[in-house]
């Protein structure tokens, strides 16, 4: 790891005019950070370290009944907070079952949703693919089983955030704040598919923070499911992940549906798809599954990763179905 | 920076070698306590011909506009509580606190292996919560209650967990133990009647090579049953 010297910032716009210079890093949790510095990954000069800002890691109730989720919020404190618990169940489950209970007081809210990917090309300092600046992501032609196999090309990451596909779902709103100033943003348009720039997985360019995560209360007869499958069952990056919200009206009817999966594309993936096949209907098993297969309908897998179709649709079926509290058994 | 004095309640082999094998009345010397007396010494020589920190890299690289505090990159002397007492020491910021532990503290319980978070062998607590040493840089547990497995309890005065791992015959190789013992205290210190599945749970993120995940899970049932008093 080279040498680097640690900056405290008296405020948050501070803290965004010194992070403008590419020579510095945000220093936050610092467990993504340090592990891409362990690599040599990244050799930042300076790292201005986020939590000498007051403030940013707290809980709150916003007008509404929704949330404030301060940036530097830990995932352990987002898993245990009973106001998220009782509203927003999925992101705390999604919380919850990110990384360790070591790596959970440690890592924060921002962190987790601004992580580098996990791939292994990516991952390795001596390769230089195409997120490092090459010509190639060597997923394509090479080890795919924990690639893309949604919205892949030209790079075939994964986003790696467990919490990504919970916020789209439940649609929060990013603050970010830049040097010429602070702008609300909705989470879906935080994230950077690799066509835009497979360099970068969100918009955190240089000067850029988030300086809050606010989720909108759900609706009152909403429910919500958050289901993933691993390989380790102690602690693992999920193979897929799937968030499911869904409201039923008295008769039975899907009147509000989201569909969100992880770990199958370089963003959180949304099925408007499915989405669409929902809203509208009574909702069986029967119609789970037909949503479920249009969800995965686009899915174009590279020569090792095929097994997470399956995988995903069985996963969407099961979130639709619990998230409607439906038993997920054959009629 | 000198190997610290000799603590007998951290000795190693303790209690595992007859007084009467020793081949001199001098001061002990373990295996353990020569491989640190030896890498103190090769930390100091690898200080010669270093910078003093703290005044030149603020000569050099003042704190830009709107910075509250500028540390390094050179070493910078800070105090950090451990165990209950303050410690002071001088590290550049780019140490970890498990890197300050082990190589500038003496305090060698929390084990690097992983370096990347991901086996559990470095877990301290930070403010009574399991975090791993190895994924926090020192300068960041500064106002922080560190506790390591050598404040956790000794040879002579164990805590709960200590003794339930030694009558459960909870390790093999033991590299582990000290990582799964202080993930333990903290879940049982926020959960005194957990399930097995809890403990599962708590320990998650600490991995044994050898497998006695089954022992590690009755003993930290039985410490849970003796710290409640039914034991």
């Amino acid at each position: 790891m080279k040498r680097f010297a640690i900056i405290a910032p008296a405020d948050s716009s501070s803290a965004a005019r010194m992070l403008a210079e590419p020579h510095r890093a945000a220093l936050a949790g610092g467990v993504d950070l340090l592990d891409t510095l362990k690599q040599n990954l990244a050799a930042p000069d300076e790292l201005v370290n986020l939590k000498a800002l007051g403030g940013l890691d707290r809980i709150e109730r916003a007008p509404g009944g929704g949330l404030r989720i301060g940036p530097l919020v830990k995932l352990s404190q987002l898993a245990a907070a009973p106001d998220v618990r009782a509203r927003h169940a999925a992101l705390a489950d999604a919380a919850n079952a990110a990384a360790t209970p070591q790596i959970r007081n440690l890592a924060t809210v921002a962190g987790n949703l601004a992580q580098r990917p996990r791939c292994w090309y990516f991952r390795n300092p001596d390769i230089v693919c195409l997120k490092k600046g090459g010509t190639k992501c060597y997923a394509v032609a090479g080890l795919n089983r924990y690639h893309a196999i949604l919205g892949g090309g030209p790079s075939f990451i994964v986003h790696p955030s467990n919490l990504a596909p919970a916020l789209v779902a439940y649609d929060a709103t990013l603050t970010i704040l830049a040097p010429d100033g602070e702008r609300q943003l909705a989470i879906a348009d935080f994230f950077t598919p690799p066509t835009i720039d497979p360099r970068r997985e969100n918009i955190l360019t240089p000067g850029r923070i988030i300086t809050a995560i606010e989720v909108p209360a759900p609706l009152a007869n909403a429910g919500a499911a958050w289901l993933e499958a691993r390989e380790k069952q102690s602690f693992d990056w999920p193979l897929v992940s799937v968030v499911a919200i869904i409201a039923l009206n008295h008769a039975g009817v899907v009147e509000y549906a989201r569909v969100v999966m992880g770990a199958v594309a370089p963003i959180p993936w949304r099925a408007p798809a499915a989405e669409k096949i929902l809203l509208g209907a009574r909702l069986d098993r029967d119609l789970a599954t037909r949503a479920a297969a249009a969800a995965l309908a686009g899915a174009a897998p590279l020569a090792h990763n095929g097994y997470k179709v399956p995988i995903a649709k069985a996963l969407v079926r099961r979130a639709i179905l619990r998230a409607a509290n439906l038993a997920d058994e054959p009629a | 920076m000198l190997p610290k004095p000799h603590n007998p309640d951290l000795s190693d082999n303790h209690g595992a070698e007859p007084a009467s094998d020793r081949r001199d009345a001098g001061p002990r010397l373990t295996r353990r306590s020569f491989i640190k007396g030896a890498g103190a010494a090769a930390a100091v020589a690898g200080l010669i011909g270093v910078k003093p920190g703290p005044a030149a890299s603020a000569v050099e690289n003042p704190p830009p506009a709107g910075a509250a505090e500028r540390i390094g990159p050179g070493a910078e002397t800070f105090t950090l509580r451990i165990n209950g007492a303050p410690r002071t020491l001088t590290v550049e910021p780019r140490v970890t606190l498990l890197g300050a532990l082990r190589d500038h503290l003496g305090l060698t319980g929390a084990k690097l292996v992983c370096d990347r978070g991901a086996c559990g062998a470095c877990t301290v607590h930070l403010d009574g919560a399991p975090v791993t040493a190895c994924m926090i840089l020192a300068s960041d547990a500064r106002g922080h209650e560190i506790t390591t497995i050598e404040g956790l309890g000794t040879p002579a005065r164990m805590a709960p967990i200590q003794r339930a791992f030694v009558a459960e015959d909870a390790l093999q190789c033991g590299f582990c133990t000290p990582g799964m013992t202080m993930a333990i205290a903290a879940a049982l210190a926020a959960n005194p009647a957990p399930t097995a599945d809890e403990i599962k749970r708590a320990v998650a993120g600490n991995i044994c090579r050898c497998g006695a995940y089954p022992h590690v899970i009755r003993a930290a049932l039985a410490a849970a049953k003796s710290a409640r008093g039914e034991g």
